[in-house]
């Protein structure tokens, strides 16, 4: 028997149609527009201005807080602008501008592809060489990974879980990298592990890609500190809460970190860049992307440097289809809806994913009809249809009673609804509200 | 960018689920059964069942488009699953007009009252067919000998037994003349939807696997049916019957898999349809024993409607992360 998370959880269908396109370098870009805040917590402060040269991999942004990041130059050339720029909902944010200009590397970082064991290395080591090199999670959160790595001194990580599930449907950068770059990534994972101080690692994957457990399971085959677990195919698993549960057997109490019942997850495209931060010095200036979408005539996976403009992406995979009714930034299931196409590739973006209009185009909602298939199917165990009333009617103490928030807006129910009710959009909206009554509560 | 984008928040895809989706499987579902009661009760099945169907639909069109306003929800095909439903449970050779008058009172009162579609608080077939018993008792329950040579009689089972009980006749004299494998073939009387157990039992295994409705009603309403009744059956075997027996007569099948489901009118919850199944059985047992009806679920299942916004209330899905306390 598979494992996999207890609670609820949904079967859409998995799509995973560039499964087999092996990861393409992206040719690059002319201009890059660089956002200072790619990542959740603070945003980077520039220490570029108008005019100044920059190389790859060179220092433009600083973290500027804890919970922060620093930001590299993805390409080399001169800052065109230190200006806000609009970004994929034409709000408009700080960024960096450079126009691209050859491809020099700053000093120190080893662009060998070559594979390489990492020197012995003391945890406050590792930690730093990610911190510096601006690593945030890559599964999509973009929280910064040297955080998670502090482990507060009366809590102990004894699992590390890598997140190589891919539950979204469509996506299949993660898979692709476990396929081709399975050396780095195990090695990435005993960087952390090593950092972390983890008893053991173990790695979530689901077995809609055999290929992946099969590849990994044999590299890891002498490793007796690395265990790859297959998991039945089932969304959200990739919800930091989900995965833990599924391989595990734990479950994080509500409001509560995965630190709180010993474990710390990441994200296998983290562990690649990990890998690469401590061993060659290298900082997160790329990432692979994968472009889908039924209409998308030749869907892609590919290696692009942080910056590059959504349209060129779509553009090398055959362009944007007649029938394209929204074009999306992550998956279906959490992804947002693009409405700027220009707007950058960020460490954050796992794919980009374009639905024709008769896909993206909302059924009319009918009245419930209490079929309790929302209850049946939220991974948290809260009941979508109660929250959903409670917030039509403005009653967002009674929410917080029934617990909205603890949701993590993973759209099972509005995925699952027979009546079409836009469930998780007004959950979202109640959260809204009762976080604006906890502040005020706080102060 | 000149071409138009749409832009609205996660999720962007929706699965396959619609309310017209279920009621289809739910039609689907009750067609075995329509199928042997046309074979053992000829087409006269088929006449109250279009009958109860086209008053049904008529009346929640009616209703809708004169008196609530709105979208006709028509489409949804709720209001044929009630009409089936509503035929299901009455006699074939019940008058067609009260076959209608079943149908107003199912959608009109039993339904849109309460504002259409997911409002109402009973199921509107059984408040259908329990104001039609009341009403019209000796219509209500005069069934047809079964149009097959070997069958039993007209009474269903459950009344047999009443009066033998009542006869004081021990029940070891009367069992054999039944006989299990009529009833699971539908070769004995009773409401034309009821009688036959494995084509039920079919539409419930199809139910599942088109996950229209999960076990945890069906099987708590017969699990606790088979409990009480053989709890009472080894009490003293020539007064109660087995717990088979009890299960595979009255429409216990019918009412647990198709009347207790209903959405609406059932728990949101995993632990509140079990409590609500638990209730429904042993309220059946209850009212079969002692009560005056033979039957009973019908009664049981409108009672623990009634329960169900306290059961929504107190009986919440366990949150993630709580441990259960030991």
């Amino acid at each position: 028997m598979l494992r996999t998370f207890r609670k609820g959880g949904v079967h859409p269908h998995d799509n995973k149609i560039s499964r087999s396109a092996a990861i393409q370098v992206f040719p690059m870009p002319e201009t890059v527009v660089v956002p200072l805040s790619q990542h959740i917590g603070a945003p980077a402060t520039a220490q570029v201005a108008k005019g100044d040269k920059v190389k790859t991999g060179q220092l433009i942004a600083a973290a500027s807080g804890f919970v922060s990041a620093n930001i590299h130059s993805p390409v080399s050339g001169t800052v065109v602008s230190v200006d806000n720029v609009a970004d994929a909902g034409f709000m408009r944010r700080p960024a960096i501008t450079i126009k691209v200009e050859g491809n020099q590397w700053e000093d120190g970082i080893d662009t060998d592809p070559t594979f390489r064991r990492a020197e012995k290395l003391d945890p406050a080591e590792i930690i730093a060489r990610i911190s510096a090199a601006g690593i945030v999670g890559m599964g999509g959160a973009t929280f910064p990974t040297q955080v998670k790595l502090s482990v507060p001194p009366n809590k102990k990580a004894q699992y590390l879980v890598i997140n190589g599930v891919e539950c979204e449907p469509y996506l299949t950068a993660d898979h692709r990298v476990m396929l081709e770059k399975g050396e780095e990534l195990l090695e990435g994972i005993r960087l952390l592990a090593r950092a972390l101080d983890a008893e053991k690692s173990l790695v979530g994957i689901e077995n809609n890609k055999p290929d992946a457990i099969g590849h990994l399971t044999a590299l890891a085959s002498g490793d007796a500190d690395i265990e790859i677990v297959p998991l039945k195919v089932k969304y959200p698993q990739g919800g930091e809460k989900q995965l833990i549960d599924a391989v595990t057997r734990r479950q994080v109490p509500p409001g509560g970190l995965p630190l709180d019942v010993g474990v710390v997850v990441q994200n296998v495209g983290t562990a690649v860049a990990v890998y690469e931060a401590v061993v060659k010095r290298k900082p997160l200036i790329e990432r692979v992307v994968t472009v889908t979408g039924k209409g998308i005539s030749s869907p892609a996976n590919l290696m692009v440097r942080v910056g590059t403009p959504v349209s060129s992406l779509i553009e090398y995979c055959g362009g944007l289809p007649e029938s394209a009714g929204k074009v999306i930034g992550g998956g279906p299931m959490m992804g947002r809806a693009m409405a700027n196409l220009d707007s950058p590739v960020t460490k954050g973006t796992s794919g980009i994913m374009v639905l024709d209009g008769k896909e993206a185009t909302r059924q009319k909602p009918e009245a419930c009809i209490k079929c309790a298939k929302c209850v049946e199917v939220c991974p948290m165990g809260l009941e979508p249809y109660l929250l959903y009333k409670l917030a039509s009617r403005n009653m967002f103490p009674d929410m917080e009673e029934y617990y909205a928030t603890d949701c993590i807006e993973c759209g099972s129910c509005s995925f699952t609804c027979p009546a079409h009710l836009p469930l998780l959009d007004y959950i979202r909206l109640g959260k809204g509200e009762i976080m604006k009554i906890i502040r005020a509560r706080k102060s | 960018m000149e071409k138009k984008l749409i832009v609205s928040p996660s999720p962007h895809i929706h699965g396959s689920d619609s309310t017209s989706r279920l009621m289809r499987d739910v039609l689907i579902a009750l067609v075995p059964a329509l199928a042997v009661s046309t074979v053992i009760y000829g087409t006269g099945v088929l006449v109250v069942t279009l009958v109860s169907v086209a008053a049904c639909v008529l009346f929640e069109y009616l209703i809708q488009r004169f008196m609530l306003g709105g979208r006709s929800t028509v489409g949804d095909l709720s209001a044929v699953v009630t009409g089936v439903l509503l035929a299901f449970n009455l006699p074939v050779c019940l008058p067609l007009w009260m076959v209608v008058v079943g149908a107003l009172v199912a959608i009109g009162v039993g339904k849109m009252t309460f504002g259409g579609i997911g409002r109402n608080p009973f199921n509107p077939a059984l408040v259908g067919r329990v104001f039609l018993l009341l009403s019209f008792p000796a219509a209500m329950t005069s069934f047809p000998a079964p149009d097959v040579p070997d069958a039993v009689s007209g009474a269903t089972p459950l009344t047999l037994i009443k009066e033998a009980v009542k006869n004081g006749q021990p029940l070891s004299e009367v069992m054999p003349g039944i006989g299990y494998d009529n009833l699971l073939y539908g070769l004995h009387g009773g409401s034309l939807g009821e009688i036959a157990a494995l084509a039920l039992l079919l539409g419930f295994v199809y139910l599942l696997l088109r996950k229209v409705i999960t076990w945890h009603i069906p099987v708590a309403i017969l699990g606790a049916m088979a409990v009480f009744s053989a709890l009472l059956w080894w009490a003293n075997p020539e007064v109660y019957t087995d717990p088979l027996f009890q299960i595979l007569t009255g429409g216990a099948i019918l009412g647990a898999v198709y009347m207790a489901t209903d959405y609406a009118t059932s728990p949101m919850s995993k632990s509140g349809m079990l409590a609500y199944g638990i209730g429904i059985g042993v309220i059946t047992i209850l009212i079969r024993t002692w009560g005056s009806y033979p039957e009973g679920i019908s009664f049981a299942i409108l009672i623990m409607n009634a329960v169900v916004p306290i059961i929504n209330k107190y009986m919440k899905p366990k949150r993630f992360g709580v441990p259960v306390k030991a």
